[in-house]
Order: structure tokens, then C-alpha cells, then sequence
């Protein structure tokens, strides 16, 4: 599976990814720059973490008008993949490819910690190795990640079970003391209408090897390359 | 043509910034202080054919990149002043 990082200037976890890509799940990577509209060649694009364009006007807005963002509507509409992770998730909601918007931290602190997020749609690319109940460990490190979504667009959003991650307790309770940001029904991750766009808060790229602290971050790419390479690698539920 | 953008938290759209800023005030004995709201100003100066032309541009522009309607209103007004930023 071929992926694709996308590079903006302010992006910080652009390295991680490809490291993780290209020397863990050792599948090829190449950086794509902001600029470039070329995704022809790519099965996923990952717009990692970071603060794109400095994050000016709003966290992501900027970047959600970028030239790689819009070639990313066709990229999408043509069977393409796209994880957006921290950043990447406020850029993909921004860019109307994703519902809601992500708001400063209800708690106005920086956080930057090990979350557990309940895995709550298993019918995505990215999940679909997963069972529906489990709950991974993340980081998540953010100062905007608080999600809001406003009465319709919400109960829309249940209805189709776009809510994939929310943040929860070791044993998957989701309540208040769980929830790092003040994001709306611990919404930590959602997906588009198709399943193949995904944003999430949390980083799984510092939760890829055992030396980081954890490897369920790479669950979400051994579900992804299983919806292509039918191999049996990664456990099936 | 100048003008001034105003943009503002939607009513009901919890503002965290604010609440911040209310207490600190509050600290240095600003204690009668109600309510208070942090929004954004952002000063335009367009070419435009009409006056009416320019705020429909303006308008645009806030749909398209300046606020994020999902959470936020905006205004526009005139600007009288010759420059944006005097000397």
C-alpha cells in the first residue's frame, strides 16, 4: 500500500509517520508537499500533527484550503484513504471533509498525556481489525482538540456510526473524568460517509513500538493495508 | 474600499477565552464585570466597484476562510479612517 505524508509548514509529526511507515509496518512512503495536487500514485494520504501554517485564524483553517487539500476531495471521491491525526483532524474538519469543528481545550491547558479511547465503529478501513468495546492507548498532545458539533449534525453523525473513538477509562466507562479537552460526548475520532476518511485527536504514530510505550496506533494501519492485502497478518475479530 | 470584519462566538458557544479573561479581571477587582466575550477583528482593504460590491466580496471571504460559521458570526462594517493602520 502506498502512502503519502503530507508536508505543511508547521507540520511536526511528518517524520514520525513516515518512520513508522516505512520502518515499521515497512510499507512504501514518500512526503507530499502542500503545494502539490499529484496524488495519483497514493493508496493514503496521513495528515499528521503540528500546527500548519502556525495554526493562524483558526487551528487547521488555513491548511483546509491548501492546493493538497483540495486534490484531496478527488483523491477521496476516487476510493482513496485518509487518516488525518491531531492537525489532520482539525484541517479535515475545517476542509468540510470531516462534520464539527475542533475548539480550544475546555481546560485552556496544553494536554499532553496517554488516553484510552473505546473503539465504537469497527465497520471502517481503519478499524475493522478491531473489536467493537476494545479500548487502545494513545497519546494525545493538543491545545485545540475540543470537538463540537451542534444538535443535528451530531444526532446525523450517530445515525450513521461515524463516531469511530471516544476517550473513556481504562475499562472503556465513558465519562466526564475521562475526557481530556471538554470534547462533546468524548468524541475523540469520527469518520466521513464512507468510512475512509478518519480523524482523530490522538496520535498513533507515538503508540507504534513497544519503545514508545504502546503499539495499539499500529492496529489502525494493520486494519488498513488487511482491507487490501488479505494475508491474515493482523488478527481477525 | 476598507472594512472591518467582526467576528464573534455564536451565542451559547462556550468561551473558555473569555471566561479566562473574566476572572482574571475579576482578580484585579473588576468584580462588577457581567460578561465577557474575546472575538476577532480583521481590517480589509479590497478594490471594489461599489460599496456593495466590496461587502459582497468581504462576505465571501468570511464564508470561505475568515470564520468558521459553525461556531462563529461575523459583521461587516464600513471604515472611515484613509489608512488601515494610521501612522
Amino acid at each position: 500500500m502506498r502512502f503519502g505524508v503530507v508536508v505543511f509548514p508547521g507540520t511536526w509529526s511528518d517524520c514520525d509517520f513516515h518512520y513508522v511507515i516505512s520502518e515499521v509496518i515497512r510499507q512504501p512512503v514518500k512526503y507530499i508537499w502542500h503545494r502539490d495536487r499529484n496524488l495519483a500514485d497514493l493508496d493514503c494520504v496521513v495528515l499528521p500533527g503540528g500546527f500548519s501554517y502556525g495554526d493562524y485564524l483558526r487551528a487547521g483553517a488555513v491548511a483546509g484550503k491548501s492546493p493538497v487539500v483540495e486534490a484531496l476531495r478527488d483523491f477521496v471521491a476516487n476510493g482513496g484513504y485518509v487518516l488525518g491525526s491531531c492537525n489532520g483532524f482539525q484541517i479535515l474538519c475545517e476542509a468540510g471533509m470531516l462534520p464539527g469543528v475542533l475548539m480550544r481545550n475546555e481546560c485552556l491547558q496544553y494536554r499532553c498525556q496517554s488516553t484510552n479511547l473505546l473503539v465504537e465503529n469497527v465497520e471502517t478501513p481503519f478499524t475493522r481489525g478491531l473489536r467493537a468495546g476494545q479500548v487502545l492507548t494513545m497519546p494525545i498532545s493538543h491545545g485545540e482538540g475540543k470537538y463540537y458539533a451542534d444538535v443535528p449534525t451530531l444526532a446525523a453523525l450517530k445515525a450513521r456510526q461515524g463516531i469511530v473513538f471516544r476517550y473513556a477509562t481504562a475499562d472503556g466507562q465513558v465519562v466526564k473524568a475521562a475526557n481530556p479537552n471538554g470534547s462533546v460526548e468524548n468524541i475523540a475520532g469520527v469518520v466521513n460517509e464512507t468510512g475512509t476518511v478518519l480523524g482523530l485527536m490522538p496520535h498513533p504514530e507515538r503508540a507504534a513500538e513497544t519503545a514508545m510505550g504502546g503499539t495499539d496506533g499500529l492496529l489502525l494501519f494493520q486494519s488498513l493495508l488487511g482491507t487490501l492485502v488479505e494475508d491474515g497478518t493482523f488478527l481477525k475479530r | 474600499m476598507k472594512l472591518r470584519v467582526l467576528i464573534r462566538l455564536k451565542p451559547g458557544i462556550l468561551d473558555v477565552q473569555g471566561s479566562a479573561v473574566q476572572r482574571a479581571l475579576a482578580g484585579l477587582g473588576f468584580g462588577d464585570l457581567r460578561e465577557l466575550r474575546v472575538g476577532k477583528l480583521i481590517e480589509i482593504d479590497v478594490e471594489a466597484a461599489s460599496a456593495a460590491a466590496g461587502r459582497q466580496r468581504v462576505d465571501e471571504m468570511c464564508r470561505k476562510l475568515l470564520a468558521n460559521t459553525i461556531l462563529e458570526d461575523y459583521t461587516i462594517e464600513a471604515i472611515e479612517a484613509e489608512r488601515l493602520a494610521p501612522r
